[in-house]
């Protein structure tokens, strides 16, 4: 901050401009924020959000430090592709609660907090004795545009560098294909083979029937009817009835169904035993079964969810 | 090579702005907003016009002329609409993310050149029609559109339903997979033009459009621009048939509004992009541009061109919608992983080759050099994936079996293999009419005129 004091008197072009100053503040508390965001957010998400929050803003200062080939780069590289990558495999795994706080090793927390007092220590100290060089602004040259420049040092100076990452990143990409690599035992059905078993096998071929089709409510846990005010099982998804979460019509006018209809198979008939779970039937059960799980009776439990 | 290609490959002009101020930056910045609100009200109406015609129906007729203000109408209804929040959404990310999606949406344009140097009326001034440029232009448009990736992602993830959060796991999946594509034929651009700012590469078209010199990269923007917006054949983060809406599906009212206004500003985005680098930007199409000394190709006449390219691109979105059947998601990563992916590799690389033998050795090519392989490359490549209905062979065995279709007491269709005993009317017997039946009486033909 001192070198900038003192240059400012030498050199006026080389002060930051009010727009400039405003920029900056703006974009450093957002950062800092955002940083400390990342520090102390529990869940894994906002983590992820923060810190591309922060490559933004770090993106804005290095085009108001006229270098925008870094900061698009910075953009592209780190915010698209890196932070996406991480975002997808956040959301795939699913942790979105908060992590846990059990230490894994034993002493790793100490020893955590110890190197980092050492590397604030180290970095400190770099920081405080550093001397800084008086500023210069970039030579305006137009033949020398930002990306070119960049890439003559790249592949000039540096080209071997270059030519190692790059073959050490194919050889990681390579080692992560081979490590995901599953041998197929079996063959592969195709679309058109199922098709074909379905047929053969006297199987469903359309999908099954929608949940609530025929019914009073249109939601997932109460069985569709057919035509014939005939309770279809398979309408309601596997899971819900695994659980025995079927949800049994009550209000259904039992008078509109014929009578040559038996009591098995109306709406309301409990389902035969066996592969599907007993289900509470009256808002009595329900109120008694939400007891016995310990928690509080919902408003409205019982009857039909709609 | 040495006339078209390797002039325009030394840093081309860029557009001057050094006669801009503060509030010519900022007019400039203003009409990219209306405009391109304007635009999105333009494009709704003009999609379902033409997927209408494409499918023999008529569209809106009813709301002012051809049906112009059905979207004012749409708009109002979707801004009085109740405001839903899921009650288990993430709060915050719930409701930035529809911003995210249309902030990074509107700042495309701002390096996008819509016309060549004009003066402002009434003043001295000389601008080009464009807000901005830099030496990196295409990059930022590329960086804008990842984090813009961020609206749907963080929106489908914070909904936290199912179809929401498929949606948007897919979204990502297909724009990481279908971005790189893109990167790589725009890279096949900079090769050419030497250039990664916008009005450079449109100045650097002067002689030959990079559709006709670059038609690989050109068909692999086409294709990959599709994919990133999430268009047909390509809207699997929103399938309607699968995931009820994709990542919008627990978004209502305004918040699903932003999120359909900035799907409707990509497309604008990514037409005018490929407009910008491979059609030439706002220059006039050929026989337009010899008339009159290139009067055409100056001042207010080049926005005409750089919108009629733009908005034939959009018919072509439109087209490909009411056209193409969506793929499913194996087949859609196919194509962008082993399809285009090595294909867009291999073409940067001869490319490249032909650049550095031109650069480094005594060998010039003829100018004509590159367009005339990019368009074999093509011509062949159709040749190659051209569908061919190769004859099916007959699995049957020669003699069929004779099987009773009547044997469960209801007639069965014959499986493959198998044949219905002969008809009893192929034998050309005669068919005995029951005495009961009762015969209709025959109208001949000169009874009925007469």
């Amino acid at each position: 901050m001192s070198a900038m004091t003192t240059l400012a008197a030498t050199d006026p072009s080389l002060v930051m401009s009010v727009p400039e100053q405003i920029l900056f503040w703006t974009v450093g508390a957002i950062v800092v924020l955002a940083a400390f965001a990342l520090l102390f957010s529990k869940r894994a998400v906002v983590t992820a959000c923060a810190i591309v929050l922060v490559m933004v803003g770090l993106c804005f200062l290095y085009f108001a430090l006229q270098a925008p080939f870094l900061g698009v780069a910075q953009l592209v590289v780190y915010t698209g592709a890196i932070m996406m990558l991480f975002v997808f495999v956040l959301m795939l795994v699913g942790v979105d609660i908060s992590d846990s706080f059990i230490e894994t090793i034993r002493g790793q927390r100490p020893l955590g907090v110890l190197f980092g007092l050492g590397l604030l220590a180290c970095l400190g100290g770099a920081v405080l004795k550093s001397t800084m060089p008086p500023v210069q602004g970039i030579p305006q040259d137009p033949e020398v545009s930002n990306p070119s420049a960049l890439a003559e040092i790249l592949f000039s100076n540096y080209a071997f560098t270059l030519e190692i990452t790059g073959c050490l990143l194919i050889i990681a990409a390579l080692g992560a294909v081979i490590m995901t690599h599953r041998v197929r035992l079996t063959k592969r059905i195709t679309q058109g083979e199922i098709a074909a078993i379905r047929l053969r096998d006297g199987m469903r071929l359309t999908p099954p029937p929608a949940p609530g089709n025929y019914a009073r409510h249109n939601a997932a846990d109460i069985p569709a009817l057919d035509a014939g005010g005939d309770v279809i099982e398979d309408s309601v998804p596997t899971v819900l009835r695994m659980r025995g979460q079927v949800h049994r019509l009550k209000g259904v006018a039992q008078d509109l169904l014929p009578d040559e209809v038996p009591a098995t198979r109306r709406p309301d008939a409990v389902p035969p035993a066996g592969d599907i779970p007993a289900v509470a039937e009256t808002p009595q059960q329900l109120a008694a079964e939400a007891e016995a799980q310990g928690r509080k009776p919902e408003a409205g439990e019982g009857e039909v969810k709609s | 090579m040495n006339g078209i290609v390797l002039a325009a490959a030394t840093n081309p002009p860029q557009a001057d702005f050094s006669q801009d101020n503060v509030w010519i930056v900022i007019g400039k910045a203003v009409l990219i907003l209306i405009c391109a609100l304007v635009s999105v009200i333009i494009a709704i109406w003009f999609e379902r016009k033409v997927i209408a015609r494409l499918q023999q129906r008529i569209g809106p007729n009813v709301r002012g002329p051809m049906g112009l203000f059905q979207l004012v109408y749409d708009a109002m209804k979707l801004l009085l609409k109740e405001d839903i929040n899921v009650r288990r959404a993430d709060k915050l990310v719930y409701i930035v993310a529809p911003g995210i999606s249309v902030a990074a949406s509107l700042m495309v344009f701002a390096v996008i050149p819509v016309g060549g140097q004009v003066k402002i009326p009434f003043t001295d001034i000389s601008t080009p029609l464009q807000l901005t440029d830099f030496p990196v232009a295409v990059l930022y448009i590329l960086a804008v559109t990842a984090v813009g990736v961020y609206g749907i992602v963080l929106g489908g993830w914070a909904s936290r339903a199912t179809y929401s959060l498929l949606g948007s796991v897919r979204s990502t999946a297909q724009i990481i997979s279908y971005e790189l594509a893109m990167g790589m034929s725009l890279v096949t651009v900079f090769i050419m033009s030497g250039t990664m700012s916008t009005s450079g590469i449109v100045s650097s078209q002067e002689k030959l459009w990079y559709c006709v010199m670059l038609a690989p990269s050109f068909f692999l923007y086409i294709i990959s621009m599709i994919g990133e917006t999430n268009r047909l054949p390509f809207d699997l983060p929103e399938a309607e048939g699968e995931l009820v809406a994709g990542y919008m599906t627990e978004y209502s009212s305004m918040k699903f509004a932003w999120f359909f206004l900035a799907e409707y500003i990509n497309m604008l985005n990514v037409s005018a992009v490929c407009t910008t680098l491979f059609l030439g930007g706002w220059r006039a199409p050929w026989p337009l541009s010899t008339l009159w000394d290139g009067a055409l190709n100056t001042g207010y006449w080049t926005i005409l061109w750089f919108l009629a390219k733009t908005w034939l691109l959009m018919f072509v979105f439109v087209w490909v919608r009411g056209t193409v059947v969506r793929l499913r998601y194996d087949q859609f990563m196919r194509l962008g992983w082993k399809g285009l992916l090595p294909l867009a590799l291999a073409w940067i690389v001869i490319l490249t080759a032909i650049r550095a033998i031109d650069e480094f050795t005594d060998y010039h090519f003829n100018s004509w050099a590159v367009p005339l392989l990019s368009w074999v490359l093509v011509v062949f490549l159709i040749i190659w994936y051209w569908p061919i209905k190769e004859p099916k062979e007959d699995a049957t065995p020669a003699e069929d079996v004779v099987i009773d279709p009547f044997a469960d007491g209801f007639p069965v269709p014959p499986l493959p293999g198998q044949v219905l005993p002969p008809s009893p009317r192929s034998a050309g017997e005669a068919i005995t009419v029951p005495a009961d039946t009762v015969t209709l009486p025959v109208v001949t033909a000169s009874e009925e005129e007469a």
